[in-house]
């Protein structure tokens, strides 16, 4: 374990776990803002899956990473408006149409992976850019402030998207048409506008999560994301729809997993209880989920349509 | 048509359902392709593990006259049951179940269909049917030619292994790496890491970067998910030695060396079997002195001559007996 205490495996371990913990967060805030208006996507895997393709193949036929970002999103963007169609204007029950857009991600991803790629080709992924003045701190600075710009991108949305929904008319409606869509609708406020904005926000920044995983990794392979948009959608109920809350999750279930590789690297847990120790950021996940359903902040009106009158 | 035209036609075509029941009994014709079906757990061109049973599948069509269908990614195991049980009732020859978590089906699935023959691995198990066979590889002898290189190649003294489960043909393979590296210098230390997964590229490209920032210069892996773990190699300058697949499209700057599986030496016995009747159920294991196990070496990475003889001769002792990797 002394291996383990010391400044630069800490900071190692830190690092790692912000890295680690970029993917979950951007689709977690994502998904963040959509259950906040009410509406719940379980295809946020499906989602990441078909952003971190058309990441990677935009980069790999491109040689632009700025392009495959922007595809990332472009593709979010439309599985959102997709998924707006089926659950707002065909009232489709959320919760199965979200696992229809999962299986739906899944297979066209790899379908068209096999087809117009094949055998797995790295690309040159994210290069890691040092941020002025903090990247030059002694030991933080060069493990912290050295990474990807997703993984900024992804830390700066905190801050943004909690101002957006709590101090923005936007953002009240979002929270109205999550909490009583009726009340906000006599108020004069399109339920169906207002939710069809999230779900694309939310389903871009899926997208876009998928596309940090790929440009990160350099490479796409079949099921890449692995579950990631599941754990995200536990992260969103972990951090009690709080963009806060929500990145402290990702960070504990980030950090919580590069400490166990780092433990199995340095020998410090070996066979059996490497195996055990390996379940902690599943286990850990589980039991927070159990004490914060005890909480209240889950809005009132979630994976409940919105029909005037009704 | 009258009542007798009825007749007529019924009784022709009641006639020829006869004959064709009749050319069914009788079997494959000699000029009938074997019809072989493949269920696999990951993607066909993964460049691991169902990969390595593709490549065999097109070099075993070099000498038999077979027709191929693949179902891969069946991560889920009830869904490669499906496909198993599926192959069977469409009347295929041959069907493998190319993956040891599927074993449990095919105990299930293999009783149902006696005329069938049924392969699966990697396992020594048939699991006492005529009409099943297992295949197993001895993985830790090219894991030890690797590691026997790679000992060679480590200027850091530190190598890193990333696995995902430690199971099977995958725990051979590291432990013959390992005992490979620490026949040359046991000095050197060699760090494993199973992440549990066989799919967490994500998870695998983490556990390369803390192999990295423990001072690794040469790293293996085996299984789909090593492609996160050969990125961060390619972005440190860090060496890679493969296991099951030719992994030189992973990286030629950094891809030293890798084991190559040729199931096709198992699969051309299972062929023989059957063409001449003689379908019993064996475990068959490939290893390199039955040329079921071949090292592929990169050639825009030659090694050093001395670097190449050492390896040549442990691939030499595995080969007539005289060397044993010591791994059980």
């Amino acid at each position: 374990m002394s291996d383990f205490l010391t400044v630069s495996v800490l900071l190692a371990t830190l690092a790692s776990g912000i890295r680690l913990a970029t993917p979950f967060l951007l689709a977690a805030l994502g998904e963040t803002i959509g259950q906040r208006s009410g509406v719940l996507n379980l295809g946020v895997e499906g989602v990441m899956l078909l952003g971190a393709y058309g990441a990677y193949y935009a980069t790999l036929r491109t040689d632009s990473i700025l392009f495959g970002i922007l595809v990332s999103l472009i593709v979010g963007g439309v599985m959102g408006i997709v998924y707006g169609v089926v659950t707002l204007a065909l009232k489709a029950e959320q919760g199965i149409s979200g696992i229809g857009i999962f299986i739906f991600g899944l297979g066209l991803s790899d379908l068209l992976f096999q087809k117009q790629v094949g055998t797995p080709t790295p690309i040159d992924g994210l290069g890691d850019v040092a941020v002025p003045l903090l990247g030059d701190l002694p030991w933080v600075g060069e493990v912290i402030f050295h990474q990807n710009v997703l993984v900024y991108v992804a830390f700066l949305l905190v801050p943004v998207l909690w101002f957006v929904i709590n101090r923005t008319p936007f953002g009240l409606n979002v929270r109205a048409v999550g909490e009583t869509p009726e009340a906000a609708d006599s108020l004069g406020v399109s339920v169906d506008r207002t939710r069809y904005i999230t779900i694309f926000v939310g389903n871009a920044m899926a997208g876009l999560a998928g596309g940090a995983l790929a440009l990160e990794l350099g490479i796409f392979q079949q099921n890449l994301t692995n579950g990631h948009g599941f754990i995200a959608i536990a992260l969103v109920y972990f951090g009690a729809w709080r963009p806060s809350g929500v990145m402290a999750g990702a960070m504990v279930f980030g950090l919580v997993s590069a400490t166990v590789l780092q433990w199995k690297t340095l020998g410090i847990v070996v066979g059996t209880t490497a195996s055990i120790v390996g379940m902690f950021p599943a286990v850990l996940t589980i039991l927070v989920l159990v004490l914060v359903s005890r909480r209240t902040g889950q809005p009132s009106a979630l994976t409940r349509p919105f029909e005037r009158g009704h | 048509m009258g009542r007798r035209g009825w007749l007529v036609g019924l009784l022709a075509f009641a006639l020829a359902m006869a004959a064709c029941a009749e050319e069914e009994d009788a079997g494959r014709s000699a000029d009938d392709p074997i019809r072989i079906a493949m269920v696999g757990p990951s993607a066909s061109n993964d460049l691991a593990f169902t990969q390595s049973m593709v490549d065999s599948l097109d070099r075993l069509g070099e000498d038999y006259n077979i027709e191929v269908d693949v179902t891969d990614g069946t991560f889920v195991i009830e869904d490669a049951a499906v496909a198993i049980r599926g192959y069977a009732e469409d009347g295929f020859d041959i069907v493998l179940a190319h993956g040891s978590q599927f074993g449990g089906s095919l105990s299930e699935i293999a009783p149902d269909f006696p005329d069938t023959v049924f392969a699966w691995g990697t396992s020594r198990d048939t699991f006492g049917l005529t009409n099943v066979y297992s295949y197993s590889v001895q993985s830790d002898e090219g894991g030890f030619i690797n590691g026997t290189i790679a000992a060679h190649m480590t200027e850091s003294g530190t190598i890193g292994v990333v696995g995902p489960i430690e199971v099977g043909d995958i725990k051979l393979y590291i432990d013959g790496f390992v005992a490979g590296v620490k026949s040359v210098d046991p000095s050197i230390t060699v760090n494993v890491n199973y992440i549990d997964s066989f799919s967490d590229v994500a998870l695998a490209a983490e556990a390369a970067q803390a192999h990295v920032e423990a001072g690794a210069d040469v790293m293996t892996g085996v299984s789909q998910m090593v492609v996160g773990a050969t990125g961060v190699a390619r972005e440190h300058g860090v060496l890679w030695f493969g296991s099951q697949t030719d992994q030189v499209p992973l990286g030629e700057e950094i891809v030293v060396a890798s084991q190559i599986y040729r199931w096709d030496f198992q699969l051309s016995q299972i062929v023989e079997d059957l063409l001449n009747d003689e379908v019993s159920g064996r475990v068959i294991t490939a290893d390199f002195s039955n040329g079921g196990l071949t090292m592929a070496y990169n050639p825009g990475l030659p090694l050093a001559d001395d670097v190449q003889a050492a390896a040549d001769a442990v691939e030499a002792g595995l080969k007539d007996g005289s060397l044993s990797t010591g791994v059980e």
